[in-house]
């Protein structure tokens, strides 16, 4: 098999985060401060990844802003050709920290709202005031000159504010508006019973994005990502296992996906261990499921093999206990029915890390 | 976002912002636009369209140049400019020269 150079890579610098989402993408066994990479590090990374052909990254968390070296880790990014996108809650964010991001060669800000409407941002994020604190930095954000995306995780919750998601992303002149419907592994797979809407909801939902991004072509880009849960067939999770993407967690570790750690098993390299190089290419972590030829049937013999690369590896596992079983999201799937059988709610659980609220 | 959807005229002088950027990727051997959360990789003439888009010269103008760079008839390649154009122009990767589009509207 031809190894592909990566293109992209998601870095998850910190997990520290002042909002406490249900639905959060971290792993369930959050990690301290004391554990993350030191600046130099990173560097050391970020160079071996623009080496390797990776040309855009994606600066998550947690909060990534909780990073005093932020500025610093964009510079070294820019300075080796990548494209920086910062994904952010924006609570920590200042006006001044922006503007020297900015100089720093920040490429793109991506400031996420848990809510259109105020007392939804604050009833799943857990933070008084979050909404008018995003409000804020979105505007200096196009203040500074930066292009600006809303993402905004659809759930329950809130799927009956998508039009007004719209109205905000218009009002606060962002550039692209990404209406993610919650992926349920780790923490929102633990609060599906709150998380997941109804289908009524998906398909309204679905007929209205659909209209919605017709009528605003030329003006205001809207990316939309599917519920799979009600879907016939699983999205291309990652474009395919390490097909052109990597994560990396705030220790080093790096994965094909943000969610392989979940999967039992599988042994994942440190890149302050083993060349970035190395790992991509030839550590068994990368190839176990990388192309097609590891399928087993329906989807080895299936026509979407080389579409969705038989979904998603984690969500197979975490409800098959088989990482190489085709996706249950799929129709082929004889667990199919199985993936909304919903557990009976109890207390949504919040993420917390019990260290993050002190070092804001 | 953008107050209206701009049509893409042959006398419209078309620039990349500047958070869209086109390069050479030399490890892959060919163009690459790098933007907000997206990698596009432009073919020849494409990129050739891509990098006459200054802000100063009119689509009119682009279409002359490329004319006689591959030897083609001006009329087609034009059209197939506009084309092109519009499509990124409406997924916000072109921006036109405002001012002019203002004057030109007004004359
Ligand atoms: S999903 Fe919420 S809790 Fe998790 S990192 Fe993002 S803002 Fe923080
Ligand atoms: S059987 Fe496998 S390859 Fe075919 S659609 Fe389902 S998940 Fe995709």
């Amino acid at each position: 098999m031809t190894v592909q150079p990566p293109l992209g890579m998601l870095v998850e610098l910190t997990h520290r985060c002042p909002l406490q989402c249900g639905y959060c993408s971290n792993p369930l066994d959050l990690m301290k401060a004391d554990r993350e990479l030191a600046t130099s590090q990173w560097q050391t990374a970020f160079v071996e990844a623009a080496d390797l052909g990776v040309r855009q990254v994606h600066l998550s968390g947690g909060e990534p802003t909780l990073r005093r070296d932020l500025e610093a880790l964009v510079s070294c990014l820019s300075d080796h050709g990548v494209y920086t996108n910062l994904i952010t809650a924006a609570v920590t964010l200042t006006r001044d920290r922006i503007a020297t991001l900015r100089e720093a060669g920040l490429e793109h800000i991506q400031v996420s709202f848990q809510g259109a409407r105020r007392e939804t941002t604050e009833l799943v994020g857990r933070y008084r005031g979050a909404h008018e604190k995003k409000r804020a930095v979105a505007a200096w954000a196009r203040e500074a000159g930066l292009p600006l995306t809303i993402n905004a995780p659809i759930h329950r919750l809130n799927i009956g504010e998508v039009p007004n998601f719209v109205a905000l992303a218009l009002e606060l002149d962002a550039e692209r508006l990404e209406i993610a419907n919650v992926q349920y592994y780790g923490w929102a797979y633990l609060n599906r019973a709150h998380l997941l809407p109804d289908y009524d909801s998906v398909m309204r939902q679905v007929d209205y994005v659909e209209r919605v991004r017709e009528d605003l072509v030329g003006r205001l880009n809207i990316d939309f990502v599917t519920p799979d849960y009600y879907a016939d067939y699983p999205k291309p999770c990652m474009g395919g296992w390490a097909a052109d993407a990597f994560v990396l967690t705030p220790d080093g570790m790096m994965l094909p996906c943000h969610a392989a750690q979940t999967i039992a098993g599988l042994d994942f390299d440190r890149v302050t261990e083993r060349p970035l190089r190395e790992i991509w290419e030839i550590s068994d972590s990368f190839n176990r499921f990388r192309d097609t030829e590891w399928m087993p049937e329906p989807c080895r013999s299936c026509a979407r093999k080389d579409v969705d690369f038989g979904g998603c590896r984690c969500q197979a596992f975490a409800i098959t206990g088989d990482a190489a079983a085709t996706d249950p999201s799929c129709i082929h799937s004889p667990l199919h029915g199985a993936l909304r059988q919903m557990p009976e709610p109890g207390e949504i659980r919040h993420r917390a890390i019990t260290r993050a609220v002190e070092k804001i | 976002m953008r107050p209206e959807r701009i049509t893409i005229t042959p006398q419209c002088r078309p620039c990349l912002p500047r958070h869209v950027r086109l390069r050479f990727d030399d490890l892959r051997g060919t163009p690459i636009v790098l933007a907000p959360e997206k990698v596009l990789w432009p073919d020849e003439i494409s990129a050739a369209i891509l990098r006459l888009c200054d802000g100063t010269s009119s689509v009119a103008e682009i279409a002359a140049e490329l004319a006689r760079t591959y030897a083609a008839p001006v009329e087609e390649i034009e059209t197939d400019i506009l084309a092109f154009l519009q499509d990124w122009s409406d997924r916000l990767l072109i921006n036109v020269n405002t001012d002019h589009r203002v004057s030109k509207a007004r004359s």
